[in-house]
């Protein structure tokens, strides 16, 4: 009866995970292993791939410049809009954690930003970047900017541009700190209040480890994210001013969509995936020094 | 008595009262700060061509002109595009949340072997550029003859996907066994068991789910990008780029385009707050 009754639930529980385990087949596994193929093959979509060993790979890392412009714009965009997200999503989450009246409307005006639809967003952050009628000139102007940046037209000024965007739309990460401050227990910062930590004392000491797992989630989150940074460039800019705003997974789309260089875009792709992997890896290793587990240290 | 209990307690109220005071006005700040793009999104979209470029700005448009309305629709299909990617979400929010909670209950409630691999495996695609399956797909849905039509964007919901399965299977975790083992004893079947105990109980979870998935298909533009190759089946999304590459320097007619692809994300979120809000506590990502 139990050999039975044990494959009856082996076959239940696989009948659920149906789907999954066909779609993980179907959309993953299939085509990992198929990039991995074409990366070492000369492909463009038509004909049957062509094995060229690793010529992909070198001509990427010796020959094309476009690919360390691109790499570097990403890394830009990664390493400076990250931690400026982070730090302002957990800014906003502080401000609107404090128990005053109105917070349901402030959560709300600084919320709606980042599910506005990134097609409009773009467009909108066009007009106001405008050198010379743009909101965020008029603004620095008024502020008394004599020569405010040319912005989407500089290429010094593009991809902070572009950064800059991007602080409007923290938003969903602001509501995920906010989720986790709910969990921070108020008796443990009356009783920090009680012996005497100040306010930034208690933020260091109290909040901040006791939010660190919900930090690293977030910090993981935008790392995934900066690496495919997409949308905005190619509405924006297409990778412009000389390139400045080529963004990693803007170089790969144009090498694969416009040149038909499909088996180089593979590469390009299991590049990107390593440096991933790569600084997954790096940030979960220094997380066991900085991120607290409730309830772990016992 | 009075006197010396008095100074005190009062430095206390203005202390606090100022506090307050300039907490609001940090929130204010921020908050004109997070609202002006909005203001100037409509402002824009009301202002007729001249008043857009006259030096110094008009700030508040007067009279607001709604005729940069009428004119982006002559140029776009919107109704058309609006329809396509309504099509598009609805099928999406289906297939979602009918295999990421089949799969999460699976994951959640069933013991079988492979079981720990399989969920392995959805925290592990969570990690995996799309960029590195984006090209064999693609070769794939061009091989079926799917280019062109908007089976590539919602057929693959229908297998579930990673993030929503993970979220739904923490959820289904707190909910009580004891419920499910009661209604066993009683004779239910496992999908018994499924359908009318945790879907029921898990209704704020699939609500976030949905409307989660809804509103990234809704901005979804890469997928469109992609596979949409006629511009009858475009998207909103798409459709509004395709726009911009076109008229870019009729700002009056793309705010009013961008307004109304906004609008009906705004409307919905004034709808389903609690549900965007709460959601991302529920669903528990912490741990």
């Amino acid at each position: 009866m139990s050999r039975i009754a044990a494959r009856r639930q082996q076959a239940t529980g696989m009948l659920f995970a149906a789907p999954w385990l066909a779609g993980l087949a179907v959309f993953i596994a299939y085509p990992v292993a198929a990039s991995l193929f074409y990366s070492f093959c000369a492909f463009d979509g038509i004909r049957p791939p062509r094995w060229i060993g690793l010529e992909n790979y070198r001509r990427m890392l010796l020959e094309d410049d476009l690919f360390w412009k691109s790499l570097w714009n990403t890394l830009f965009m990664v390493g400076v809009g990250v931690p400026l997200g982070l730090v302002s999503a957990l800014g906003m989450a502080l401000l609107l954690n404090q128990k005053l009246r109105g917070m349901a409307f402030y959560r709300t005006i600084y919320y709606l930003p980042s599910i506005t639809p990134v097609v409009a967003s773009s467009i909108l952050w066009m007009w106001l970047l405008n050198p010379d009628l743009g909101l965020v000139n008029l603004g620095l102007r008024a502020l008394g900017a004599a020569h405010p940046p040319g912005w989407l037209n500089d290429p010094a000024w593009a991809k902070p541009a572009l950064v800059l965007m991007g602080l409007w739309g923290v938003g969903g990460a602001m509501v995920i700190y906010l989720a986790g401050l709910q969990d921070v227990p108020g008796a443990l910062c009356e009783a920090a209040a009680l012996d005497g930590a100040g306010p930034l004392q208690r933020l260091r000491h109290v909040t901040l480890p006791l939010l660190s797992p919900v930090i690293l989630f977030n910090l993981v989150m935008g790392l995934i994210g900066g690496f495919q940074y997409f949308t905005q460039a190619f509405v924006m800019t297409g990778g412009g001013p000389q390139d400045s705003t080529t963004v990693y997974a803007l170089h790969l789309f144009n090498q694969a969509f416009l040149d038909f260089k499909m088996g180089y875009a593979s590469a390009m792709a299991w590049v990107l995936f390593v440096v991933t992997v790569l600084c997954a890896v790096a940030v979960f290793r220094t997380s066991a020094r900085w991120v607290y587990y409730q309830g772990e240290a016992r | 008595m009075t006197a010396g209990a008095r100074p005190p307690r009062r430095r206390g109220w203005w202390r606090s009262a100022a506090r307050a005071a300039a907490s609001h006005a940090v929130l204010v700040a921020f908050g004109i700060l997070f609202a002006a793009p909005f203001y100037w999104l409509v402002a824009t979209a009301l202002k007729p061509d001249a008043q857009i470029f006259r030096m110094p700005p008009v700030w508040i448009p007067s009279p607001p002109r709604w005729e940069n309305f009428p004119r982006a629709l002559s140029y776009v299909p919107f109704g058309l595009y609006t329809w396509n990617t309504l099509r598009i979400c609805t099928l999406s929010v289906a297939g979602t949340l009918l295999s990421s909670s089949l799969v999460a209950y699976s994951l959640a409630r069933l013991h079988w072997r492979g079981r720990e691999l399989v969920f392995a495996s959805l925290v592990a695609t969570m990690i995996l550029p799309s960029q590195v399956t984006l090209i064999p797909t693609f070769a794939f849905f061009k091989a079926l003859g799917w280019l062109g039509t908007i089976l590539p964007l919602v057929v693959p919901p229908f297998f579930g996907s990673a993030f929503n399965i993970f979220l739904l299977r923490q959820f289904f975790l707190t909910i009580p066994a004891e419920l499910s083992d009661a209604a066993r004893i009683d004779g239910c079947g496992e999908w018994g068991i499924y359908r009318r105990i945790m879907l029921p109980l898990s209704r704020p979870a699939l609500a976030t789910v949905g409307l989660f998935t809804f509103i990234n298909a809704w901005n979804d533009f890469l997928g469109p990008l992609m596979y949409l190759t006629d511009d009858r089946s475009y998207t909103l999304s798409l459709g509004l780029q395709r726009f911009v590459s076109q008229h870019s320097v009729e700002w009056g007619m793309l705010m009013a385009a961008s307004c109304m692809m906004t609008m009906p994300v705004v409307v919905l979120f004034f709808l389903a707050q609690r549900t965007f809000i709460q959601g991302v506590a529920l669903t528990g990502i912490r741990g």
